[in-house]
């Protein structure tokens, strides 16, 4: 049975148009205006929308969503709040809710509590960017019992045979990384990528979403008449981060939102 | 095989030997972005291949001979030793290492591996600055272009290997995100890594981070061992009774006990327990801390319940990081290693007795091993034999030991 993201990037296909996924700091700049950004950003068409963890550590992330994780950590930030304010979000958004974290907050609550936890919250699937398949047995298992969709990364640099074993462990969509970086690099579009990722699209067999770098709506656009969706992370949170006040930011990151979900439609 | 594994003994089958995937027990493994898992597995084979052939082994062995001067000496350090009115010291000398300290060991080996996979680019991360001078010096040696991450913090107070590593052509960056030291110059060390990984080598500088490199640092770092292990048995005819190093991250200890790991031999690891364990503020993950995944691997760290890692204290900027190797945790966990702590104040004490008993600065993060072996040895007997790793030289401490004093 397909799972409720992978419904979500098939109806957008259905209507001709890559589905938008933004990605949302949680707890940042405070609970509240987080959970009134990812309502906005369900009104403004995402269909489906990412959750971030903050971290201490994301070595994965770039200058941006470093900053918003230090930003929230300081306002109190933790795991179980985040998952609390999801379950906030899933009562009052109808798109799916997805969490990204690093492991170690989940190692530390518990791969099952953790998969119970986001369940109970709502959440539809997890992306954990310091968790290869290699050591991911326990998650998966957590999360199969929980019905969560395991949401797994390949890059520009991922190997077929290699590929397939990603593949083999994804639900929901596999995660494509179009360059060799952190989130928020500069990614240039070329024709190059878009082959690779073409290619991997035939041969995946779930949808296939592109993240990563994505600041414009004109390469949300070119990803996608490729891909099956375009999440857009740093850039939203970098018009909150740059904005005079948390309101301002609040508007700049909807407005950015709705340009890049209008070029989606084209 | 290199020449100083020759004599070696052979570890059992299973002695030491992470599985495939390089898991030290539960300890270790691959916890990094996938942009990196690709580049993991070539420097794997790549480590593999390297290690079995003579050529690289050759190359290897002459530059530890004639550009580090190795073999380091052992010596026993008597007036100390009587001083203590116990067992008999002997301090094996990575201070007398060129650069002053035993990260050129890996430092050497890494960047041969480097130019052989073909990399034109080496970064590093550094804490107190000695990894970062090893790694400036091997690269200046082979002629590759060299970045190197540094807290801010730590920029401060160890000024002067920036100025080194400056002098010997590579760029320092400084990391001004988080606790501003180790910790944070690692992260930005990995995010740099994942963005030029096609033609640039990370040099981890210690027995951490994700598979091969707990393995590869330990195996260019157990020359120390080796060395001690022959040394020891040529001078006084047996085995030592007990060997000590401080742990940091671990990479000159593991160097040390690997040797020794199937002899009946004590072996300790030294954390730095900064102002004193109940403070918290401290950075023995070993002796204070619980398991959990930092910097791609499984490992005993310091953190929050949550899971937020937390900022580690210590005296010794080379110790102040907050997580320890994959094999320590799993020899703490077997008990074949005893881990302990001792703080900054016993530390520093032991840095200016050895200096006034034998003449010889000690750099902080060695000093931590010397201060256990201080309240160890007076209680063994005269004919017991203490082998301790003298990590490295304290001429980049004198400074911050100088305020130190200044403030009492």
């Amino acid at each position: 049975m397909a799972s409720k993201i992978s419904r979500a990037l098939s109806r957008a296909q259905e209507s001709n148009r890559a589905a938008f996924i933004p990605f949302v700091t949680g707890g940042f700049p405070d609970d509240q205006r987080c959970l009134a950004l990812v309502k906005q950003l369900a009104a403004a068409g995402a269909d489906v929308i990412e959750i971030g963890i903050p971290f201490s550590d994301p070595l994965a992330d770039g200058p941006t969503i470093q900053a918003s994780s230090q930003r929230a950590l300081e306002a109190g930030a933790t795991p179980a709040g985040v998952l609390r304010l999801a379950a906030r979000a899933a009562g009052q958004v109808s798109a799916p809710l997805v969490i990204m974290t690093y492991y170690n907050p989940v190692l530390q609550m518990g791969a099952d509590e953790f998969a119970r936890r986001a369940a109970a919250a709502g959440v539809a699937g997890v992306i954990i960017p310091d968790l290869p398949p290699e050591e991911a047995g326990p998650w998966i298992t957590a999360a199969r019992a929980q019905d969560l969709d395991t949401i797994f990364m390949a890059t520009l640099l991922t190997g077929d045979r290699r590929l397939r074993g990603i593949l083999r462990d994804s639900r929901g969509f596999l995660y494509y990384v179009p360059l060799a970086g952190v989130t928020g690099s500069g990614l240039e579009i070329d024709t190059t990528m878009l082959k690779a990722l073409g290619q991997v699209r035939r041969t995946a067999g779930l949808p296939v979403a592109v993240g990563f770098g994505v600041a414009t709506p004109e390469q949300a656009a070119a990803l996608g008449r490729v891909a099956d969706g375009v999440i857009v992370g740093s850039a939203l949170v970098r018009e909150m981060l740059e904005a005079g006040d948390p309101d301002q930011g609040l508007a700049a990151a909807v407005s950015l939102a709705q340009r890049v979900r209008a070029v989606l439609e084209d | 095989m290199p020449q100083w594994l020759d004599s070696s003994p052979k570890p059992s089958s299973d002695h030491g030997e992470p599985d495939p995937q390089g898991h030290f027990g539960p300890y270790g493994g691959r916890f990094v972005p996938e942009t990196l898992m690709p580049a993991l597995d070539e420097l794997s084979r790549a480590f593999d291949q390297a290690r079995d052939d003579p050529g690289f082994n050759q190359e290897l062995d002459d530059l530890l001979v004639n550009y580090v001067g190795r073999e380091t000496p052992l010596y026993e350090a008597t007036r100390w030793s009587r001083s203590l009115g116990g067992a008999r010291i002997f301090l094996k000398r990575e201070d007398l290492t060129h650069t002053g300290a035993h990260k050129i060991n890996n430092t050497l080996g890494q960047v041969l591996l480097a130019r052989r996979m073909g990399k034109t680019r080496i970064i590093a991360e550094t804490g107190a600055g000695q990894h970062g001078v090893a790694t400036a010096t091997a690269a200046a040696l082979m002629g590759l272009e060299c970045l190197v991450y540094m807290g801010t913090r730590d920029m401060e107070r160890q000024a002067l290997n920036v100025t080194r590593m400056q002098m010997l052509g590579a760029e320092v960056a400084p990391v001004s995100s988080g606790s501003r030291s180790l910790k944070d110059a690692v992260n930005q060390a990995i995010r740099d890594w994942v963005a030029g990984v096609a033609h640039t080598h990370y040099i981890i500088g210690s027995v951490i981070g994700p598979h091969p490199y707990p393995l590869m640092v330990r195996h260019f770092q157990s020359v120390i061992g080796v060395e001690a292990r022959r040394q020891v048995l040529n001078r006084v005819g047996r085995l030592p009774d007990t060997v000590v190093a401080c742990v940091g991250a671990g990479s000159n200890a593991m160097g040390m006990f690997h040797a020794f790991r199937d002899d009946p031999v004590e072996l300790i690891g030294v954390e730095a327990g900064g102002l004193g364990m109940a403070t918290g503020q401290h950075a023995a993950s070993l002796c204070g801390g619980s398991p959990g995944v930092l910097h791609g691997a499984h490992l005993y760290l310091l953190q929050e319940p949550d899971g937020q890692i937390r900022e580690a204290h210590s005296i010794a900027a080379g110790l102040d990081y907050p997580g320890v190797g994959p094999e320590h945790s799993q020899l703490k966990d077997s008990g074949r290693v005893t881990y302990t702590t001792v703080t900054d104040d016993q530390a520093l004490d032991a840095f200016m007795e050895l200096a006034r008993t034998e003449g010889i600065i000690p750099a902080l993060e060695s000093a931590h091993a010397l201060a256990h072996v201080r309240r160890l040895a007076r209680d063994m007997p005269g004919d017991a034999v203490v082998l301790v790793c003298l990590s490295g030289r304290g001429d980049k401490d004198v400074s911050q030991v100088q305020a130190i004093l200044e403030e009492r």
